[in-house]
């Protein structure tokens, strides 16, 4: 049988002070200026709302915004989504550069591997702005 | 003013090789295309190189392997960048359209990353002139949903047409294993749409309005790819009388009692019979919930008979753009191919849909090509084996263009003779697939006869296991003989020549970003 439910798992190493990373990723107002394909991004409280580049509104439910560890949890709380927690850590790697990781898990499973994919190319986009910036 | 030949490119999406006339088919009249056959060439072993839509045709348009254009299974998108017939052409003065099916990015995408997708929303023109060598795109796939240009246009158009399509989807966003019609089906629906308004004869409408755009000295080349006979099997209901499926003959390669299914499957590789159990889903393709033993001798026939409608649908929309050719003038100077990007199980061995299994089913194609009257073709048929990677050094040649050196391909063969001159000795098909924990990897080589294919390892593989098939013998791959010690000198020369023959690996993998 497949699986109801998915984890999927994506990383960039980014030559940039961890810092400098969170300021962008880990500022939950400002997803739509780093995630390719999410045109609209709005924060009222702990409900974050995104729409998508195809026109889908997306309710969301912040869960964890910690500037120490620089994690940011959210979940999808829309209705089509069963099960949801997206994950972003953003580790100091020592040398000056950081590792971003970008976690989906959710049923159904699909769900995973299409945010995963996005997100994915999300990283390599925020390679290429923070990079670009030197 | 020398006038070139034009070319239509004509593909289906999973169709058989035995659904046509003149390869045999019994189900489907399909007058256009056997005169094609009957005027040109008819390929009888013609193979894909990847037997699943997004590397399939990433090889029509590349000229390459799928290792090498790297779109190593669906959900992997063809690099914008990668190589390209379509601009081979562009560049050498052809007009250039694809109106139908693309498929070289993923379907599934909320975001609208990929260009093909939001390309529905801005028009036919794309962003800065042109994709992919196309100057023209109209899109369209299997169904209503989504953002691409056919879908967009039943909604404004037609809105009430919408809801009669088989919803392809089910609410997990998995493949939908929904049965209908009559049998209970997987994938069947009833469809009142109007005929005109599918998606068939759309792709032929649309078609005929960009040649209608073009100059009369104006050369062009057209892939018109159709979405159907690929699931779900909802043709216009109206048409759906023409092939009663309670007349439909069971197809030779479903075995007919599940003892004998059975026995054939347990000869083969685990994967297949823990398939057909319900135990082990490998890919994206067939309906996850769908348990292949539970198909009826009646669901089989009711898919041929709804498969074979589509079949003639596409035969006679066809028919109405090689009428509008030759009403521009242009008959004596167009070539035609036409052909597929993979099969359809549609019964063999008490499966449907697709997926890693490397059997005439899905490797088989239907490839006719059609030289353009004016060069003075001779009908012939080929036995030898081709490969769609030989289908854009061929639209080169047709152009008068030297076929670029990243074109792992070659020119078709004419005839047999020529095959034969030019050594067309074997032809490879990869299958590769990662998905939610499970894969699945298989190389295969047919030659002199054979086919053989090798598993890496795997979920559910050691890297041991392998397929040997003698096709004269055993036309139905039912009896495998890759453990047979009096073919073991057969195995070793062939995997030997399979795994001299690789093609070289895209560095790095492209990543997978979609399931489809």
């Amino acid at each position: 049988m497949t699986a109801a439910r998915a984890s999927v798992r994506v990383e960039s190493r980014i030559a940039r002070p961890a810092d400098e990373i969170w300021a962008l990723v880990g500022d939950p107002t400002r997803q739509h200026e780093w995630f390719p394909g999410i045109v609209g991004c709005t924060v009222d409280g702990d409900v974050r709302t995104i729409t998508t580049g195809a026109g889908l509104v997306l309710p969301e439910r912040l869960l964890t915004v910690d500037r120490l560890q620089r994690r940011l949890q959210y979940r999808i709380t829309a209705p089509m989504v069963r099960e949801h927690l997206g994950t972003i850590d953003v580790h100091d790697l020592g040398d000056g550069t950081s590792l971003v990781v970008y976690a989906t898990d959710a049923e159904p499973a699909v769900v995973a591997l299409v945010i995963g994919g996005a997100a994915a190319n999300a990283l390599e986009h925020v390679r290429d702005l923070l990079e670009g910036a030197r | 003013m020398t006038t070139r030949r034009k070319i239509l490119l004509v593909t289906t999406d999973q169709q058989r090789y035995d659904t046509l006339g003149c390869n045999g088919g019994i189900l489907a009249r399909t007058p256009v295309v056997d005169a094609l056959a009957a005027g040109g060439i008819r390929y009888e072993r013609a193979h894909p190189q990847a037997a699943v839509c997004m590397p399939s045709r990433s090889t029509i348009l590349t000229g390459q392997h799928p290792a090498t254009h790297g779109v190593w299974m669906n959900g992997v998108p063809l690099p914008e960048d990668a190589p390209s017939v379509a601009e081979v052409l562009r560049r050498a003065g052809y007009r250039t359209a694809l109106v139908g099916k693309s498929h070289f990015e993923p379907y599934l995408d909320p975001f609208l990353r990929f260009p093909e997708n939001a390309l529905g929303r801005t028009g036919t023109t794309p962003a800065g002139g042109v994709h992919r060598g196309f100057e023209h795109l109209e899109l369209a796939t299997h169904g209503p949903v989504g953002p691409l240009h056919y879908a967009r246009w039943l909604a404004e158009h037609h809105p009430e047409s919408v809801g009669g399509f088989y919803r392809v989807l089910d609410a997990s966003m998995q493949v939908n294993a929904e049965g209908g019609g009559d049998t209970g089906a997987p994938q069947v629906a009833v469809n009142p749409i109007e005929r005109g308004w599918y998606h068939t004869d759309w792709v032929a409408d649309r078609t005929i309005a960009w040649l209608d755009s073009l100059g009369s000295a104006d050369d062009w080349f057209c892939w018109m790819s159709f979405p159907d006979p690929h699931h779900p099997w909802d043709p216009p209901q109206s048409e759906v009388g023409r092939i009663d499926w309670r007349d439909v003959p069971l197809p030779a390669g479903y075995p007919q009692s599940a003892a004998e299914r059975e026995r054939i499957l347990d000869a083969k590789p685990r994967h297949w019979r823990l398939w057909y159990d319900g135990e082990l889903v490998s890919n994206y393709e067939a309906p996850a919930a769908w348990v292949p033993a539970t198909l009826t001798a009646d669901q089989v026939r009711e898919v041929n008979a709804r498969n074979a409608v589509e079949c003639e649908l596409i035969d006679e929309a066809l028919g109405r753009v090689l009428a509008r050719i030759a009403e521009r003038g242009w008959g004596d100077d167009v070539d035609v191919v036409f052909t597929t990007d993979h099969g359809e199980l549609q019964g063999d061995f008490g499966l449907l849909f697709k997926g890693p299994y490397h059997v005439d089913a899905l490797m088989r194609l239907p490839l006719v090509w059609r030289p353009a009257p004016s060069s003075g073709p001779v009908p012939a048929v080929v036995a030898r084996p081709v490969g769609l990677l030989d289908l854009a050094p061929t639209f080169c040649a047709i152009a008068g263009v030297e076929p670029p050196g990243w074109m792992q391909g070659r020119p078709l063969p004419c005839d047999d003779d020529d095959a034969g001159a030019r050594r067309f000795e074997r032809v490879l098909t990869a299958w590769d697939s990662e998905l939610f924990g499970v894969d699945v990897h298989l190389r295969t080589v047919t030659r002199d006869g054979w086919v053989l294919t090798a598993y890496l390892a795997g979920t559910v593989h050691d890297g041991t296991e392998g397929e040997l098939y003698d096709l004269a013998a055993d036309p139905l791959q039912q009896v495998n003989l890759w453990d047979d010690p009096a073919r073991r000198a057969v195995r070793e020369d062939l995997l030997g020549d399979l795994w001299d023959h690789q093609p070289p690996q895209r560095v790095p993998r492209l990543r997978v970003e979609a399931p489809v």
